[in-house]
């Protein structure tokens, strides 16, 4: 029995941690959000180097062949850092290459993308809102696949996109399109979160390859759910760190204001609704890697409340910032926003606590 | 990370069952009774008679029970593992045998005593209290002294080999069925408030103390004031040396605690609670169909889970050595505001039977969420409010400054 981080783990995780807080200051997110497009590309690069985009790839495609539990920790990270770039698509994508089982798709594409050399992205929103496999409308026949996908992470600089679709049988599937295909046309959407760029991709008559396994739709979802809920986590330890430190040196009324109990209080409250979720979010990624008959009820709970809880603790945080807070030369919206896209990306919190009902059978 | 048992501990746990089917009869299951009141929602085995006490025995000849404290005084000195102690526990509440007694008296004073006690006080107290022979009551708080308790005021006088006490307590757990308190009383007048206390141990029949049961919004009296009027204790109970009982009473449980039972009483109330919404009708459907009723019972679910899954997270950090730190302070803030949101919930789902109470056949619940709901209000008080649970860990656990005006 043990319910804590090995020593690899650990070790990845505070690799991750150090390089961000030196090579990715805000000053650094900062400039990637505002455009800076060769510098995202730069930075994703470094973070691949470290291993950040083939965390699970496979040892025989240049991964380092771990868990979705040590994903969850590079999530963690990056969400603690505001850390711009493709990250979330091209994890999800990736464990679809994983599991989907199309050896040729894996050999041409895991090894890139685990250098960082390729990105990938998933594309899986509707127009209808709905995230669930069986309420797609894109679909796919003779190996050719229409759709219009909203919300699709970073696919402005994607190189293969993993589209969720209906095959002929009606059934869904996950499906691989190449960035190069002309039936792919990509437009940008206007966002929150600058960190992470959503964009509406138009599928006509592209060219799509099946991955056989449909197990593994369901899987990258929940996947994604996860990951939301690390990277939820990271922002909002961050966001209390920053309040607590902020009411060490703000002074009012003679005395640092953290001295006043209604600021210790709110504190309080953040840190008693952190601390368990923590091992909430381990636990799904476990269950994800080893327990798989709990895994997709876990992710949906993990989801619904980790952006519950990331809405409610950097809004709080914003608060015990007064003014400085609500500005935009000030940090804490850089997580505001992410928490804002954190919530809405792959499903709202009600939504999933519907699903999670329905999945205990209640 | 790996949640199963590695093969030593499910020996062990073998071991364990093997114990109690020997030792613990299918009849003995069946035989004891269903906590009740405040046992029943701090998840005590309340049996203290001669088969419970027997049994006891045997537990910790073999190494089961009170593993922290000294054979000398009655425990079984074990090396420390909380992960045996994990499965201990769980085995133990599985076949219905009486684990360790609960209450203030074990886990409060009896490792006080081990640590400040004289030699004479051990060999008085500390076996019969484990065994559940002498029960004791907490006598700390006063009517004007709750969560500011080094203001209080209850004074004891030495008068030749004598300490004479005068004063009052409040909110006195079990005062009328205990044989014994363990009081702070101020013995300095004259010291700041922090040093002029000491820790002082009454015998309930010594002349001059008056227990007076006060009902609580339950219904119920568990809870006493407590009159001294010029009352006699010996000298030689005084606990640690004088003026030092603020200190003595930080003294608690160092050793291993089976922390992954933590959340199982809450885990019992959301169960139920699910059971009642299968049964109970809303407005023509189960209750359990309500849309809105589902959404929160996810909720409630969602942060039933998380105290599970962070027990683990206490227990490992525990059976590595590492400090707990944040994780194990929000505890109690958190599982007490749980549980009664969850007896809350169960007051929708039970729509006008909520106003029924403990015992009335014409609810799904006979009245025990009506009970439980007003009981989560005692625990968020009882041992420190949330408040000060806040304070502490604010000051504590995230470092900030105290307030100017302490
Ligand atoms: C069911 C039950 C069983 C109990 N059993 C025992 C027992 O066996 N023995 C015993 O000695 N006592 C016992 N108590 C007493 C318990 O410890 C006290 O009630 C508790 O510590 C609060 O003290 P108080 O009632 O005087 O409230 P007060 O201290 O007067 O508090 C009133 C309110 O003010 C708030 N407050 C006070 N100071 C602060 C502060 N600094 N910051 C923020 N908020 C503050 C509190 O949070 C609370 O909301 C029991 C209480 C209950 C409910």
């Amino acid at each position: 029995m043990d319910f804590g981080l090995s020593e690899d783990q650990l070790l990845l995780k505070d690799t991750i941690k150090r390089f961000l807080a030196e090579q990715c200051p805000t000053t650094r997110v900062r400039q990637i959000m505002e455009g800076e497009a060769g510098e995202a590309r730069r930075l994703w690069t470094q973070l691949a180097e470290l291993g950040v985009a083939g965390v699970i790839a496979p040892a025989s495609h240049g991964g380092l062949e771990r868990e979705l539990l040590d994903l969850a920790l590079v999530a963690e990270e990056l969400g603690y850092a505001a850390a711009p770039g493709p990250f979330l698509g091209c994890a999800m994508a990736t464990v679809a290459l994983n599991e989907g089982g199309d050896q040729a798709l894996q050999d041409a594409w895991l090894p890139k993308l685990a250098a960082g050399e390729a990105v990938a992205t998933i594309a899986w929103g509707e127009e209808h809102g709905e995230w669930t496999p069986s309420a797609l409308q894109a679909h796919a026949a003779g190996g050719r696949l229409t759709g219009r996908k909203l919300l699709v992470p970073s696919a402005q600089i994607a190189d293969l996109f993993v589209v969720a679709a209906r095959d002929e049988h009606g059934g869904p599937h996950l499906f691989a399109v190449e960035r190069d295909d002309p039936g792919v046309d990509v437009q940008p959407m206007t966002v929150n979160d600058l960190t992470r760029p959503l964009d509406v991709v138009a599928f006509t008559d592209a060219h799509a390859a099946r991955l056989p396994n449909a197990a593994a739709v369901q899987r990258t979802l929940d996947a994604g759910l996860i990951l939301l809920g690390a990277d939820a986590y990271g922002g909002s330890r961050r966001c209390l760190e920053m309040a607590c430190s902020y009411a060490l040196t703000r002074e009012q009324f003679g005395q640092p204001i953290g001295a006043f109990q209604a600021v210790k209080h709110q504190l309080a409250n953040m840190a008693a609704d952190l601390e368990p979720s923590l091992s909430l979010v381990w636990y799904a990624a476990h269950a994800f890697d080893r327990i798989q008959d709990q895994s997709t009820r876990h992710a949906a709970l993990v989801k619904a409340h980790m952006s519950d809880l990331y809405d409610r603790v950097t809004r709080d945080s914003t608060e015990l910032h007064g003014g400085i807070g609500f500005t935009w030369e000030f940090d804490l919206h850089l997580w505001f926003r992410r928490a804002l896209f954190d919530r809405s990306v792959l499903g709202e919190a009600i939504y999933h606590r519907a699903r999670a009902a329905e999945l205990a059978g209640w | 990370m790996d949640l199963s048992y590695s093969e030593e501990y499910e020996r062990f746990r073998t071991e364990v069952r093997q114990f109690l089917d020997d030792n613990w009869s299918e009849e003995d299951r069946n035989s004891s009774p269903p906590p009740e009141g405040q046992a029943a929602l701090m998840g005590a085995v309340v049996r203290t008679d001669e088969r419970a006490t027997a049994f006891r025995l045997k537990a910790i000849e073999r190494g089961y029970l009170y593993r922290g404290l000294p054979r000398a005084y009655g425990g079984s000195e074990q090396a420390f593992d909380p992960l045996k102690s994990a499965i201990i526990a769980e085995e133990f509440r599985v076949a219905k045998a009486p684990g360790e007694v609960v209450g203030q008296g074990p886990s409060m004073l009896a490792p006080t005593l081990v640590e400040h006690g004289t030699e004479a006080q051990k060999q008085k107290f500390v076996r019969d209290t484990l065994l559940g022979k002498i029960i004791w009551c907490q006598g700390y708080s006063e009517p004007g002294s709750g969560s500011d308790l080094a203001s209080l005021r209850t004074r004891a006088e030495l008068d030749g080999d004598f300490w004479v006490v005068n004063g009052q307590k409040i909110w006195t757990s079990n005062a009328k069925e205990s044989h014994w308190m363990f009081a702070l009383v101020r013995t300095e007048p004259d010291a700041p408030k922090h040093d002029g206390i000491s820790y002082l141990l009454i015998d309930m029949k010594t002349p001059g103390l008056d227990v007076r049961p006060l009902r609580q919004m339950t219904g119920d009296a568990d809870f006493n004031e407590v009159f001294f009027d010029n009352v006699r204790v010996p000298k030689e109970n005084l606990v640690g040396p004088r003026g030092k009982g603020w200190v003595v009473s930080r003294s608690t449980l160092k050793h291993e605690r089976a922390l992954i039972g933590g959340s199982f009483i809450t885990r019992r109330t959301f169960d139920g609670l699910v059971m009642v919404a299968q049964n109970a009708q809303l407005r023509g459907r189960a209750a359990l169909k309500d849309p809105v009723l589902r959404d929160r019972l996810v909720q409630l679910e969602t942060r039933l889970l998380a105290s599970e899954y962070n027990g683990y997270r206490l227990l490992t950090q525990q059976s590595r050595g590492e400090d707990q730190g944040l994780a194990g302070m929000v505890m109690k803030l958190f599982t007490t505001q749980l549980s009664y949101d969850i007896s809350r919930t169960a007051m929708d789902v039970l729509g006008d039977r909520g106003a029924l109470a403990r015992g009335d056949y014409n609810t799904p619940d006979m009245g025990m969420f009506s009970y439980s709901y007003m009981w989560a209000l005692g625990i968020l008080i009882a041992g420190g409010t949330a408040n000060i649970q806040r304070n502490i860990i604010a000051e504590r656990g995230l470092g900030m400054p105290r307030d100017g005006r302490r």
